[in-house]
């Protein structure tokens, strides 16, 4: 059932004329450039009418059964539609912990109930999904999450704590984490994996306020939390197997994801066409000789990324060492993403130190808040030194 | 359009495959013991070797076949550069490639066939450029009068020592020209060897006064002016390709260094001080070899285009970066070892100085990047 090139060309053509016509205008506040983000009801508000418009237009989910809401057609048309939003530049689909981890995951192996009950509710965004997988004192070492789950009848008893839970304060489900077995010979055969309703007494998401002054993530607190035995996903045991099979749905929609974009891209071109009415020294910003050096250099490292990922494919020219770029992306990425916001915020002259909320800001604080929200990106996921320690132990042979 | 623009990359079973046979060849007939012998040799280069190398169809692979080559596009000579910088193999390959794209680009007249057939057999190459230590002045001083009498002398002309022949820059009507003399035209002394920071290499002032040309050996025309901004950036992407392979072996060297050396009890590898800045070289060596097999697949025999000029620009500029931290993070982090002349890290740091300063260091295409990344648009 492969679509002719004809048939796709139509497609994009079909989706890229429906995006022109029904990009949301500016609504007046900043909006979140990625799930993490979402602070205020008012940013909630709206993105769920956002992703709900993308999904009744029948472009979300597009190659999710029929029966669960979705659109039943091959994958390549969803990665089109994804293409097309991410160049038109329109608000994230939000809800991306439903769209792109737990529903692919109830989807592939989930029961019929399940799919059912969940799968519909995450394209619509009427039903928000967090995620539980992180605690305090196990920030990057998944494997030792210490939560617990305890049978009990018919019902699990929760007690522990999560961290960084994606808009753990609005979310109605989670995907969780927990031990239900603590003596097992290995610390990964003790772990189950749970779709847990939030809104039971003993589950307090507490918001954490962020470096920004804005809100997304929460500490998740389960005080003797009774949840349906029917939660569990699978078996006993098989947590870790589950966690890790989530993982793999990042890849998009060819992978089993929903769709829609979960992060705004922020490339070099946007400062670029930001800075270019400054001035310094009373000439023109991009006249100066020394902001010219800087910019090359960041335009370049930008290029590289892309050039790396064409190169990661081509077999006889990745020979010395061959997970050198697949292990690099990450760091080289987040870090040429900080170096940019940094550098935009510092070309603004005086405004550089206004903030969100200054009416003067430019952008309306845009750089400054981007700059402190990429340190989700150096830091979550394993913090760039950390990534250099497993470039250098892994790639280059380095010893511990 | 985007600033970030063409990304294209493409390699092909050829170009594979010559940068396979590159690769074993420079490995097995140049260890790091062969290239120390050649350091205070005349020539800096074994001849047996370069005869190897003519075998093996190097110095003709992008002349057509007519002239003995073997027509195949100039990309695929990238490849070779970077296996010959891994192995530090001073030859006079690159110079002799140059000077014969040089001449190949700026006519098609066919009195230029004896020269190009010359370098197609293995006969070393070379372009007299420079007056002066600028990179970006373009003036010329080395002129010839009407009856065809070359006056004045040229500067840094790599592998002057071993060309059989010279592709002189100079003047006609006001306009670039070319000028090819045979080393056998140069009166005895004409010849004064530089002593180069990097002992790999060969490069000497050449002095062109009372040589006499003949109608057929001056090249002359518009095109020489498109051919010359040619030049300057395949010899920019060149040495950029060779850079990131020198670049690539300095890494092996300190990482192999960090692996056995231990202090206070462990070896010095486990230390994040030392970890770290390898990580980032390693991920700029990545990036280089990126910019240069990116330019590559943008060359063919016409004109270069404004996006293979923004790839050469920027392979050169990564790569000369790279290779500066490379060598200097090889001494430094060699310790009392790096500081000896016995210690392998001086050919890189050597290399290093001497590679950034060929055909514009990264300041010099930086600048440049910028006018055609950041103006064209305004």
């Amino acid at each position: 059932m492969s679509a002719s090139e004809q048939e796709l060309t139509e497609f994009r053509q079909q989706v890229s004329a429906w995006l022109a016509d029904n990009k949301p205008a500016d609504p007046g506040f900043l909006l979140p450039q990625s799930f993490m983000e979402v602070g205020t009801e008012q940013q909630l508000d709206f993105l769920r009418e956002w992703q709900h418009k993308v999904w009744r237009a029948g472009y979300l989910g597009m190659a999710w059964p029929k029966a669960y809401g979705g659109g039943g057609v091959a994958p390549v048309f969803q990665s089109i539609v994804d293409a097309e939003m991410r160049r038109h530049a329109v608000p994230i689909c939000f809800n991306v912990i439903g769209l792109g981890w737990a529903g692919p995951l109830i989807n592939h192996i989930g029961s019929e109930e399940e799919k059912a009950r969940y799968l519909k509710g995450i394209l619509t965004g009427e039903d928000i999904w967090c995620q539980g997988f992180s605690e305090p004192d196990h920030g990057s070492d998944l494997g030792n999450a210490q939560t617990r789950a305890v049978r009990d009848g018919d019902e699990y008893v929760i007690n522990g704590t999560k961290i960084w839970t994606t808009m753990g304060n609005f979310a109605k489900y989670m995907i969780l984490l927990a031990r239900t077995n603590p003596n097992t010979e290995r610390k990964y055969d003790g772990l189950s994996f749970f779709l847990s309703p939030m809104q039971v007494p003993g589950i307090e998401a507490r918001p954490i306020r962020k470096l920004t002054g804005e809100y997304g993530f929460t500490e998740t607190f389960f005080t003797d939390a009774r949840i349906p035995a029917s939660c569990l996903m699978g078996e006993e045991g098989q947590g870790w197997k589950i966690a890790m099979q989530t993982l793999q749905y990042e890849r998009g929609a060819e992978a089993g994801a929903a769709g829609g974009l979960a992060f705004e891209r922020v490339v070099i071109d946007d400062m670029i066409d930001d800075v270019r009415d400054l001035t310094r020294d009373g000439e023109p910003l991009l006249s100066d000789p020394v902001v010219r050096d800087e910019l090359v250099q960041l335009i370049m490292a930008e290029k590289a990324g892309a050039l790396n990922s064409k190169r990661a494919a081509i077999q006889a020219l990745n020979t010395d060492y061959p997970f050198s770029l697949p292990l690099s992306h990450k760091l080289a990425f987040s870090e040429h993403g900080r170096l940019m916001r940094r550098f935009a915020i510092g070309l603004q002259g005086a405004a550089g130190g206004l903030y969100v909320g200054d009416g003067q800001a430019r952008q309306g604080g845009f750089w400054q808040r981007a700059y402190f929200n990429n340190f989700s990106t150096t830091i979550g996921g394993g913090t760039s030194q950390v990534q250099a320690n497993i470039i250098a132990e892994h790639v280059l042979g380095l010893p511990k | 359009m985007s600033v970030i623009n063409n990304t294209t990359l493409v390699f092909d079973e050829d170009q594979a495959m010559i940068l396979d046979v590159a690769r074993d060849f420079c490995r097995q007939r140049s260890p790091i013991s062969a290239v120390r012998a050649q350091l205070d040799t005349p020539l800096g280069y074994d001849e047996a070797l370069w005869q190897e190398l003519v075998g093996l169809g190097w110095p003709g692979l992008a002349l057509p076949a007519s002239v003995g080559g073997s027509g195949l596009g100039i990309r695929h000579a990238v490849g070779i550069a970077e296996a010959m910088g891994r192995a530090m193999l001073g030859t006079p390959l690159i110079s002799t490639t140059l000077a014969a794209q040089l001449v190949a680009r700026a006519t098609a007249e066919a009195r230029v066939d004896e020269f190009l057939a010359d370098v197609a057999a293995g006969v070393p190459a070379t372009v007299a450029l420079l007056e002066g230590p600028d990179w970006g002045a373009d003036t010329c001083q080395c002129l010839f009068d009407e009856g065809g009498v070359l006056q004045g002398a040229k500067q840094y002309v790599p592998d002057a020592q071993a060309a059989g022949w010279f592709v002189v820059v100079t003047r006609h009507h006001n306009l670039p020209a070319l000028a090819l003399v045979r080393a056998s035209q140069l009166r005895d002394g004409a010849i004064s060897p530089h002593t180069l920071i990097d002992e790999t290499k060969r490069a000497a002032t050449v002095d062109f006064t009372g040589v006499q040309l003949t109608p057929d050996a001056i090249i002359a025309g518009e095109q020489v002016t498109v051919a010359l901004c040619d030049f300057y950036l395949l010899g920019a992407l060149l040495t950029a390709a060779e850079a990131a392979g020198s670049a690539g072996a300095c890494l092996d060297t300190t990482v192999d260094y960090l692996k056995t050396r231990k202090q206070f009890g462990k070896l010095i590898g486990s230390y994040q001080a030392l970890k770290h800045p390898c990580v980032d070289i390693l991920m700029g060596v990545d990036a280089a070899r990126s910019f240069v097999y990116h330019a590559a697949s943008l060359l063919d025999d016409g004109a270069f285009d404004r996006d293979a000029e923004i790839a050469c620009r920027m392979a050169k500029a990564q790569s000369s970066e790279v290779l500066l931290q490379a060598g200097d993070r090889a001494v430094q982090f060699h310790g009392g070892m790096g500081f000896t002349y016995e210690c392998d890290a001086q050919l890189y740091i050597r290399r290093a100085q001497w590679s950034s300063q060929q055909f514009g260091d990264a300041l010099h295409h930086r600048k440049r990047l910028a006018a055609l990344l950041l103006d064209a648009a305004a």
